[in-house]
């Protein structure tokens, strides 16, 4: 009966090896093989990231410039939907059956279990009223996001806009931006990105088969929670760059206003400018075309990138270099004859001024005191050769800022023109060239090229007596206030203090007594200087620059206004509403000087003033050859500034 | 007095060990069915609305099975077997008319929510029969008449099963060859079937002509190892000659014989077909949640892959991907320890009995649950292609706890009677 018995042994056997060969098998897929581990996240664990709010600006009195506006989408999941009152869920995000009908099958056909978009940012209060209702309708969620708001539509230029990354800033961020993410693209949005934009958080989730959330993995044991980003208060007094902004209007131009004590702007108003609520969600991009495409380029950030002659209110910066090189000093007198006679070059002036001392010249705003102010520094000077001379008194220059970028924190500076010994040497030859053959330089024309920007730290210079922070906007940021370091050093321009009281005198007298009355305001003592810069193609640009009051100044402004003509038309008196707007806080001028300002429509080819919109679009183009040749953009002013054109001098005014 | 009151017990010398793996086993089985489709609405295990809710209950009911076999006289499944193996016939013929259809098989009763298997009990019945053929006397399996009335007892109901269709059932009672072994079924079969399966297996992966040309070398040294006495080669040329006709019939079958995704199971584990999204999902999803799992386990209820769905049947046919998963290559190492105790157990068991017929039904309890693990398990991991058979004692599903519960406790019940007198 048992004789088979010993064939227990063999099927143990056979038993045993099986289990072997599953446990090899577990050992080898469970331990030795991990890629399993991964396989199984890969199946299980999603990214996700938290995005946090972006920082939010602020003026100088915490008035708030941007801040973040809560949308919300309605969210769909397709399958979770369960029978509901559809009329009621139209009425009240508000669209039709047939609609809701249409977004239900759009929704369905992405896919049935993933969640898409059914309503596109619902307002706040379409929201809460159906937050409260969102309960019956099974399958329905919302999802909120931020959209960058304006409260007051100002200050577009500085405060800039953002928008989706590009693929190549993708690649470069090495994994700080994917698709779909928002940078900021100009102004501070832009130069402060990294602390506005926050730290992102990531969490991860579960999901199951069929992409449906599950909770968090872990706990969230490895999460990272998204950091706010930083808050950032700004210089700008939002009053004065609203009532700027005002005065601006309908002309093309700048104005730049600067606290010559800490180097803070109050106001950087570039005109035309636009509504920065048009650069924002669902509409920025058919906005943007448009802005870009208007003939007088609003997004053209006229105080950083367009470049001017500063005219004679270089003057006051020539006094100042021929003061401290020892060539002039209160005393020096020259007589103007409506001319100055340099060699063979001929230098015209506005009026014959008679003999005239240094404070005069700047209160007269008399070229032929310059032109021959010129030809000491420049052909008498003890340096030798003029080159030499030339590089002394450039140099001099240069530490008032001009020719470089001042380091301002926004994007797109331009640096200006200054132009080197090398580049005269190159057209007139070395040796070949002397004060008369630049002669223009005298009187801030030829071949220099400032930015509004750069006038007005000019102006804070002079107000300063002698140095100037650099120009910023952002004055504390984050929760501790931080600034930036490089704004709170002096700069000093090389000029000994006591070289600037007859300037001073002298552009006190300008608005007292000279060519700026118009810019006098009661009891605020003003400093200024008009300028008429010459527009080779158009008429004159209308500039002034002023600080105020005399003592201990508040306030340094320069304004620019193209194709305006004189600088005291209409440059000097919107600098002087600005002194007092700031200053006062109220205008005690009557309303009609206030209306002149605000109701003048100074814009080339009477783009604007058209009654009839037929030939519009040609008169546009006119225009805007007009605006684009008339301000010197620097890279291509080197090349194409030529000879003849720089030996042809007219005779500039004022 | 004392005595007498242990003799009435229901319980009296049942073999506690292979009771206290039995518990164990379905205590396993109930939380990692709790683990599999875990989700936070229905978090009670006792909820009879999902499955370890339902399960709860087939255990309950197993109990109730358990007390009514250990009640009943053990003459009574020697007696009863052959009408056992009647009825479940009559089911599995009467399931391919009114069984429903269930994923293109017609295996299942079902009434209102509650379903049942016959082809489950058809392994009991069968293994009983079994017992009582080989049982009784003067039966010997090397005679060729007694071979194939042993034959005929376990192919009739794999006939049947393999009409609804149902192959991973119908292939568990090959399983009885192992316990035609112990009883004398000559080795040739044994060895015959192992050289069949290498040789299909070799065929699907190589050129036919490579494999004959090895048979052929290894005839040709046979012949020639015996040239002198000549004395078994009526038995190699018989063995060359059934291996071609095995190697040049394995296209055939597999082409003409095996549905399409059992071709398509068969290329996914030879890797000749790689689809790991489509026809191979199952199988790689299974792979992936056992081999997350690494040494120590997600831990219980921290498996992802099966409560998400990724892994599909994950509380009947795959349920050790959550063992594996959630317990790792230690949990996954201890439930098959206890399996190969059970085993071991089992036989040992079987060996005790002076009944060839308790012996012959012991030995069939062992091949069975073997089976079962080996494919079951051996599907999960991927040496064998997707077969669906339950992991027993495990596995969600009544007809497979009850029907493994009724194979195990007759067993258990004609060992208590091991120190009686020989029927």
């Amino acid at each position: 009966m048992n004789s088979f018995f010993q064939r227990k042994y063999i099927i143990q056997g056979i038993f045993l090896s099986v289990v072997f060969i599953l446990i090899a098998r577990l050992f080898y897929i469970q331990i030795i093989d991990d890629r399993y581990l991964d396989f199984a996240n890969n199946n299980v664990l999603r990214r996700i990231i938290v995005y946090p709010p972006r920082g939010i600006i602020y003026d100088r009195k915490d008035n708030i410039l941007v801040q973040n506006e809560p949308v919300y989408d309605l969210m769909i999941v397709p399958k979770s939907v369960k029978p509901f009152d559809t009329l009621e869920l139209c009425s009240l995000i508000d669209i039709t059956k047939e609609n809701f009908i249409e977004k239900f099958t759009k929704a369905k056909n992405f896919s049935p279990v993933k969640a898409s978009l059914f309503e596109k940012q619902l307002s706040a209060e379409t929201y809460a009223r159906l937050q409260e209702r969102l309960f019956q309708f099974p399958g329905f969620f919302v999802q909120n996001r931020t959209l960058r708001k304006y409260p007051d539509p100002i200050a577009a230029h500085v405060l800039g806009y953002i928008g989706e990354v590009n693929e190549k800033v993708i690649e470069a961020s090495k994994g700080d931006y994917r698709q779909g993410d928002y940078i900021g693209i100009s102004g501070i949005e832009r130069s402060y990105e990294t602390l506005l934009r926050g730290q992102r958080g990531i969490k991860r989730i579960m999901v199951d088969v069929f992409n449906r959330e599950q909770g968090p993995f872990n706990e969230g044991k490895y999460d990272t929670a998204a950091v706010a980003g930083d808050r950032m208060v700004t210089s700008l007094d939002a009053k004065l760059q609203q009532y700027g902004e005002k005065l601006m209007q309908n002309k093309l131009g700048s104005i730049v206003a600067i606290e010559p004590a800490s180097g803070e702007v109050l106001s950087f108003i570039s005109s035309p400018t636009y509504d920065p609520n048009l650069l924002v969600g669902r509409i920025r991009g058919n906005n943007y075309i448009k802005l870009l495409r208007n003939p007088l380029k609003p997004l053209f950030i006229r105080p950083i990138q367009a470049l001017y002659p500063p005219g004679s209110i270089f003057k006051t910066v020539m006094a100042l270099v021929g003061q401290q090189e020892g060539l002039l000093n209160p005393n020096t007198t020259f007589t103007c004859n409506g001319a100055a006679y340099v060699g063979r070059k001929r230098l015209g002036c506005t009026h014959h001024h008679g003999t005239l001392n240094l404070m005069g010249s700047i209160q007269m705003s008399c070229n032929a005191y310059y032109g021959y102010a010129y030809q000491r520094m420049i052909d008498q000077s003890p340096y030798g050769s003029p080159e030499n001379a030339y590089q002394v008194w450039r140099d001099h220059v240069a530490k008032f800022g001009i020719g470089s970028k001042l380091g301002i924190d926004l994007p797109h500076e331009l640096k200006g023109l200054l132009p080197s010994t090398t580049m005269y040497d190159k057209w007139y030859g070395k040796n070949h060239w002397s004060a008369s053959t630049v002669l223009s330089l005298a009187i801030g024309q030829g071949e220099l090229g400032v930015t509004p920007l750069q006038m007005a730290n000019i102006t804070a210079i002079l107000a300063n007596r002698g140095f100037y922070y650099k120009p910023h906007l952002v004055k504390a940021i984050g929760e501790k206030k931080v600034i930036r370091p490089e704004f709170t050093q002096k700069n000093y321009v090389g000029i000994d203090p006591q070289y600037f009281p007859v300037v001073i005198d002298g552009m006190q007298r300008v608005v007292d007594a000279g060519t700026g009355t118009i810019a006098k305001i009661p009891d605020i003592v003003i400093c200024g200087k008009t300028g008429t810069v010459e527009n080779p193609h158009g008429k004159d640009h209308s500039v002034f620059f002023a600080f105020a009051p005399r003592e201990n100044p508040k306030i340094a402004i320069a304004v620019i206004v193209e194709n305006a003509g004189f600088g005291a038309t209409w440059a000097a008196p919107i600098a002087s509403l600005m002194i007092e707007k700031y200053l006062r806080d109220s205008i005690t001028r009557p309303k009609s000087y206030e209306d002149r300002i605000i109701n003048a429509s100074l814009l080339p080819g009477d783009v604007f003033n058209a009654s009839g919109n037929v030939k519009k679009e040609e008169k546009a183009k006119d225009s805007k050859t007009v605006t684009k040749s008339s301000i010197i953009t620097q890279p291509k002013t080197e090349q194409k500034l030529s000879k003849p054109s720089v030996k042809s001098e007219k005779a500039p005014i004022n | 007095m004392n005595n007498n009151r242990q003799q009435t017990s229901p319980f009296y010398n049942v073999d506690w060990t292979t009771i206290a793996i039995y518990i164990a086993l379905v205590l396993i089985g109930w939380l990692n069915i709790y683990a599999a489709v875990f989700d936070v609405e229905h978090s009670s295990i006792f909820d009879i609305t999902r499955n370890y809710g339902k399960q709860l209950i087939w255990i309950g009911t197993s109990g109730i099975i358990i007390t009514a076999i250990l009640l009943i006289d053990s003459k009574f499944f020697n007696f009863s077997a052959y009408g056992f193996y009647g009825i479940t016939i009559i089911l599995l013929v009467a399931v391919l008319f009114v069984g429903k259809l269930v994923g293109g098989n017609r295996a299942w009763f079902e009434f209102g929510s509650f379903r049942l298997q016959p082809a489950e009990f058809a392994k009991v019945a069968a293994c009983l029969s079994l017992a009582r053929f080989l049982g009784s006397n003067n039966i010997k399996l090397t005679d060729f008449k007694d071979q194939l009335k042993s034959f005929s007892i376990i192919f009739f109901p794999v006939a049947l099963i393999l009409l609804q269709p149902d192959m991973g059932s119908a292939l568990v009672f090959f399983s009885f060859f192992l316990v035609l072994y112990r009883e004398g079924l000559p080795s040739f079969y044994l060895i015959f079937g192992f050289c069949t399966a290498v040789l299909f297996v070799l065929a699907l992966l190589m050129p036919i002509a490579y494999i004959l040309s090895a048979l052929a070398l290894v005839a040709a040294y046979f012949l020639w190892n015996n040239r002198r006495t000549k004395k078994y080669y009526f038995l190699i040329i018989a063995s060359f000659i059934l291996s071609i006709i095995v190697v040049t019939g394995v296209n055939y079958v597999f082409n003409n014989v095996l549905m399409p995704h059992q071709r398509d199971r068969i290329d996914l584990l030879l890797g000749r077909k790689v689809d790991p999204k489509g026809i191979g999902y199952n199988v790689n999803q299974s792979k992936i949640a056992i081999g997350s799992g690494q040494f120590l386990g997600k831990g219980f209820l921290k498996g992802t892959q099966t409560k998400y769905d990724f892994v599909p049947e994950q509380s009947t046919d795959f349920i050790f991907c959550t063992v594996g998963e959630e317990w790792g290559f230690v949990g996954a190492t201890v439930v098959l320890g206890l399996y190969t105790a059970l085993l071991m157990r089992i036989i040992q068991l079987a060996e005790r009995q002076r009944s060839t017929f308790s012996r012959v039904y012991g030995y069939g309890v062992a091949s069975i649950i073997f089976f079962h693990i080996f494919i079951n398990v051996g599907m999960t991991i991927g040496i064998i292609p997707v077969i669906g058979i339950p992991l027993p004692f495990i596995s969600y599903g009544g007809s497979s706890l009850w029907s493994f519960t009724i194979l195990l406790f007759v067993l258990i019940k004609l060992d208590t009677n091991r120190n009686g007198i020989i029927r």
